[in-house]
């Protein structure tokens, strides 16, 4: 680990001044620090910004507004969250384990880095950590990489459960500026996919800090979460769906995917959603949702049994919310 | 005084059954563990030695010489105070009972993140910021070959085994298989990363490291150095978890102590989790393919297993695949082979039951399959295949409750309830049952321990046996005082110190019976002293709560001593027993899986071992040796696997996050079982070996299980849902 300042924030303005000017905001750290271990990241100044009165979790007229310092097991257990929004505490507590939950933050948990083994060895090309140098990924073991919206540049997921259940959710996103300014932005908006710049993963701009996550109000729809991962717990998602659904009189009313462990940033698509509203739901329906979902997946070698996992995975939470929201 | 024994013969006085104290093979608490779940058991890394200063080990990046590195710029970081590249480092770790030094040098990188330079700071953070920052130039040789499936191979002649004619068995058989599977490269992964502290004092090293053999550790060490043995004292009172991988001398130890020297002060080396995975033994991946022959009436008439493992050039160990094949079942036809690829990865050594636990778990599901295609319950197939001498030499087995085993185990599980392949459903998984024999050889080793009567009465036991978590300070101390009918808080047993009389060490199970065995043959010697001083003879005096019952007279032990102490020093050796019989362990496990016909994640529901070791000498620390060897079972079933790049074999998944070790919602309800028995040929104990038994095997009751609920062979481990799926 390479020495470097550490300040401590008095407010958020204060945070958003010092990251404009390159330090490093730290969190929880569970991600920060081991980047920081293995000098994958190696910035000159940290701010701390858990001494903020950034946690809290309450009802406003937008919705159910969750502190960016709130954390992972604190936002599970909450009372308002397990009944309106319970595919996000499900997510949350299939994440991680209960220690890491205990330190994750919810602003943190959004900008975690991918798990991706290369970007964790300095010794090998990626370029994501040093722009440019290759991907040592492509051609390598891959099984946990990306089988939708990767480039040639990079094949990396996101691997966040909570990122996924936000987005299924369609929660926006608090911002503190530099220069003191405040603003809200669909979630679905602060990722983007790799490029041929995959060192940039978000469209946070320098002294950007996330204050909290703002969740529309409930749905009251069914709600499931489903993560599939190799072993029963503390592993991240090979593939997993986030489904918010409703039926009228036998037909989708309302419908909200979004998936993990697919794609460089928790993945959805509105024409998925509408491909579903007003039909009946049936078989046939459901695998057109799956083929839409993947017809340009692309697997890597080690992740190419990804492609037939989303689906099934897909078509069985489609037909597990059907009959739970059958009256 | 010292009580020699060599163990040419069987011992049927079964003495411990004629103690008096009562303590033997009850469940004890390890006297230890109060400091364990503390946290006030100090480990090697956890001594604050006055004046000590860190080394990070740094790594090669490739493979081939090390033609430079920028030693001044590291040099000139802050807190940094030497970069080594001896000629004496490591180039892996010593491998179990080498007794002298590894392969060293730091001038060739023989596998990508071999140790070939020590950064030595004030702090650890510096010198792991120094030991990343060092760049090391490699000229990389783009022709090391790093896949076994294109190494080279040797196929040592002593190694190969042939009887009657296999081929014209398969040709001639009712029913055969001729099956091909792979295992994975596996780590051992113990819990406590391997750290050293190496402190001189004019020629005299003091090291404070994790090792599981002192006795050789010491040697190694020396020799690494190119110093005398008598120079050298380890001390590894407590040791995190090793599984193997602390069997021999490794780096970090010869790294310190180099350091230590240079500087003057005290130098404290830990790997990092990436380290342990990169530097220290993994298990060699293995290709296996096996013959199954079988006649009308059910009896194997051939038996052929061949194996394909790997290592490093120049390292003698190569996994024992087949060890237990050549002697579980019948069958007058039998091949042997062993082929080891010279690949550019990893050193492979032992992992946690080198040999039968990949092995056995082949030839056990090799005859799951043959159960299947010969119509042939699999219980039952075993049972008639239960061969009665060793198959390939003729001898006798020492003890052997095999079929009870099967019997116990299947009737226990509710065996008979088992259906045909992928025909039970619960809602979307799909559920079966399989079972699978257990078997591991079994040694017994040179060992020694002195035990001291002190003038109060107390016993006290030393020995540089280890304890690697596995329980030797509570059965050493059951041993004690069920000899010396002392209750056990009136013995205490030091361990872990290279100036105590040196024991066997932790390693391949022999342990407890060799280490207790020397304790035992003190104690009896000390019985002898005793029984001098009450002018009668040992048999005739009983001893319990720390009297003696002579004569139809009671004493105290102190009485007896007078303010005397006695001591003695037992010393066992095998002898002629290891070779006249066949001695092993044996068992049967059983295990339930639920499959998810949408994603194909396999869920272990519940699993059953019951097993055939000889004495049991402690039932709950016994017991945990089983629970954590079938839970490594069920690892090696569903989810660990060491992955090396194909490009240049580097270990990519190093770290507990992607190294899948089996976590606690991967593991169901355990029942462990024991039959009563005593093995005369093994020990004076009639104890043998039970730490490795619970994984050699375990994986393939999985699998089997995995077959019986959804009709898929997974002959590639681990049973990871893609391969499942793949064919549902
Ligand atoms: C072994 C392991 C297993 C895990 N398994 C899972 C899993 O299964 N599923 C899962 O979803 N996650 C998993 N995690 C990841 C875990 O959820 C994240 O590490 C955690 O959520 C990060 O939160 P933090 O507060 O610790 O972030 P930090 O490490 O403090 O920060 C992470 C990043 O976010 C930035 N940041 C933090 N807060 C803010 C803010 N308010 N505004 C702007 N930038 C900010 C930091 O600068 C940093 O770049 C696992 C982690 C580990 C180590
Ligand atoms: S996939 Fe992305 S993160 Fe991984 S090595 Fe390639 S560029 Fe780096």
């Amino acid at each position: 680990m390479r020495p470097f300042d550490y300040l401590r924030a008095a407010s958020p303005d204060d945070a958003s001044a010092a990251a404009a000017q390159g330090a490093t905001i730290i969190a929880g750290g569970t991600n920060l620090l081991d980047l920081m271990k293995h000098e994958v990241v190696a910035p000159d100044t940290l701010v701390d910004i858990t001494r903020l009165d950034l946690g809290g979790i309450e009802q406003t007229d937008q919705g159910l507004r969750i502190g960016a310092l709130v954390t992972n097991s604190d936002l599970a257990a909450d009372r308002t969250v397990r009944r309106d929004y319970p595919v996000l505490a499900r997510a949350l507590l299939a994440g991680a384990s209960g220690q890491l939950r205990n330190k994750a933050t919810t602003g943190g948990n959004l900008l975690q880095r991918t798990r991706c083994y290369y970007f964790y060895d300095t010794s090998t090309p990626c370029n994501k950590r040093d722009p440019g140098s290759g991907c040592a990924a492509i051609g390598g073991f891959n099984r946990i990489h990306a089988i939708l919206g990767a480039s040639n540049h990079c094949i990396a997921t996101h691997p966040s459960d909570m990122a996924v259940a936000m987005l299924a959710l369609r929660a926006l996103i608090e911002i503190t500026g530099a220069g003191g300014d405040t603003r809200t932005l669909p979630l679905d908006d602060l990722y983007v996919l790799p490029g041929d710049r995959p060192d940039r993963e978000t469209v946070l701009n320098p002294g950007d800090l996330i204050t909290a996550v703002i969740l529309p109000p409930p749905a009251g729809a069914t709600q499931i979460y489903r993560k599939v991962r190799d072993r029963a717990s503390y592993a991240f998602a090979l593939v997993s769906v986030a489904c918010v659904l409703d039926l009228q009189d036998g037909k989708i009313a309302q419908a909200s995917l979004a998936f993990g462990g697919l794609a460089p940033r928790p993945w959805s698509a509105k024409a998925l959603n509408d491909m579903m509203l007003g039909e009946t739901p049936s078989d046939a329906l459901f695998e057109r949702v799956a083929d839409h979902l993947l017809a340009k997946a692309k697997g890597q070698g080690s992740n190419d049994f990804k492609i037939p996992l989303a689906r099934r995975t897909l078509i069985a939470v489609l037909h597990e919310a059907v009959e739970r929201a059958q009256p | 005084m010292t009580a020699h024994l060599k163990m040419d013969k069987p011992d049927h006085r079964h003495r411990l059954d004629h103690m008096a104290q009562g303590v033997i093979g009850q469940p004890l608490d390890r006297p230890e563990g109060p400091l364990k779940v503390t946290g006030t058991a100090t480990y090697a890394h956890e001594w604050q030695v006055a004046g000590m200063c860190h080394g990070v080990l740094a790594r090669a990046s490739g493979i081939g010489p090390v033609i430079r590195s920028d030693a001044e710029v590291v040099l000139a970081m802050p807190g940094v105070l030497a970069v080594i590249t001896d000629e004496r480092l490591l180039r892996n770790p010593a491998q179990g009972t080498a007794d002298a030094a590894p392969v060293q040098g730091t001038d060739i990188a023989a596998y990508v993140g071999q140790p070939v330079a020590l950064v030595v700071a004030e702090t650890f953070e510096q010198a792991r910021h120094g030991a990343q920052r060092l760049g090391l130039i490699i000229d990389v040789d783009d022709m090391a070959v790093t896949d076994p499936e294109t190494a080279v191979l040797e196929t040592p002649k002593g190694k190969q085994h042939s009887q009657g004619n296999l081929a014209a068995a398969m040709a001639n058989a009712a029913h055969s298989v001729d099956v091909t599977y792979r295992t994975p490269a596996h780590s051992s992964a113990a819990m406590e990363p391997h750290a050293a502290i190496a402190m001189w004092d004019g020629d005299m090293l003091t090291l404070r490291g994790s090792y599981q053999m002192l006795k050789y550790n010491r040697n190694e060490l020396a020799d690494s150095l190119g110093v005398s043995p008598e120079n050298v004292r380890i001390l590894s009172p407590y040791v995190g978890g090793g599984f193997g991988a602390k069997l021999g001398i490794a780096p970090e130890a010869v790294a310190a102590a180099i350091a230590a020297q240079k500087l003057g002060r005290p130098v404290a080396v830990a790997l990092t989790r990436q380290q342990v995975f990169e530097t220290t033994m993994r298990r060699s991946e293995t290709r296996q393919r096996v013959r199954l022959s079988l006649d009308e009436g059910g009896q194997l008439t051939g038996i052929g297993h061949d194996a394909w493992v790997s290592n490093l050039p120049d390292e003698s160990f190569s996994e024992p695949v087949t060890q237990a094949t050549r002697f579980l079942y019948a069958g007058d036809n039998r091949e042997i082979g062993h082929h080891i690829a010279r690949v550019h990865r990893t050193c492979a050594g032992s992992v946690r039951a080198p040999g039968e636990a990949v092995g056995v778990t082949v030839l056990e599901n090799a005859m799951d399959e043959l159960a299947h295609v010969a119509g042939i319950d699999p219980v039952e197939l075993r049972k008639r295949n239960i061969p009665d001498r060793d198959p390939e030499t003729g001898k006798p087995f020492s003890s052997r409750r095999f079929a009870e085993a099967l019997d116990r185990g299947a009737e226990r599980f509710g065996w008979s309830e088992r259906r045909a392949p992928g025909t039970r459903r619960e809602g979307e998984w799909l559920i079966g049952i399989g079972m699978a024999s257990a078997a591991r050889v079994n040694a017994l080793m040179e060992s020694k321990a002195r035990v001291t009567l002190n003038p109060d009465g107390r016993a006290v036991v030393e020995t540089d046996m280890t304890d690697i978590g596995t329980g030797t300070y509570a059965i050493l101390t059951q041993i004690a005082a069920e000899m010396l009918g002392l209750p056990v808080n009136q013995v205490s047993t030091s361990l872990g110190d290279t100036d105590f009389p040196s024991a066997a060490g932790s390693g391949g199970s022999w342990g407890a019976a060799s280490s207790g065995t020397s304790v035992f043959l003190a104690c009896e010697n000390l019985r002898s002293q005793l029984a001098q001083r009450l002018d009668c003879a040992e048999a005739d005096m009983t001893l319990k709560d720390g009297q003696a019952v002579f004569d139809n007279r009671v004493q105290s032990l102190s009485d007896i001593l007078d303010g005397d102490s006695l001591t003695a020093e037992g010393h066992i050796e095998p002898g002629a027993t290891s070779e006249a019989v066949r001695q092993a362990t044996f068992g049967a496990y059983f295990a339930e899986v639920a499959v998810s016909a949408v994603t194909g994640e396999t869920r272990v529901r519940r699993m059953l071992g019951v097993f055939s070791a000889g004495r049991i000498l402690n039932a709950k620390t016994a017991r945990s040796q089983f629970l954590g060897g079938m839970t490594f079972g069920v690892g090696m079933a569903l989810t660990e696997e060491l992955v090396h790049d194909p490009r240049d074999g580097h270990i990519v998944n190093h770290d507990l996050a992607e190294y899948h070790l089996a976590v606690n919602a991967d593991v169901p309800q355990i029942e462990v079982e024991f039959l009563e028995e005593r093995d005369d040929w093994a020990s004076p104990l009639q104890a043998k070996g039970v730490g490795e038994l619970g994984i050699c095997g375990a994986a393939a009751a999985i699998t089997n299980a995995i077959f019986n609920a959804t009709n898929v062979r997974v002959r590639d481990y681990p049973a990871t849902l893609d391969k499942i799926i793949a064919h549902l």
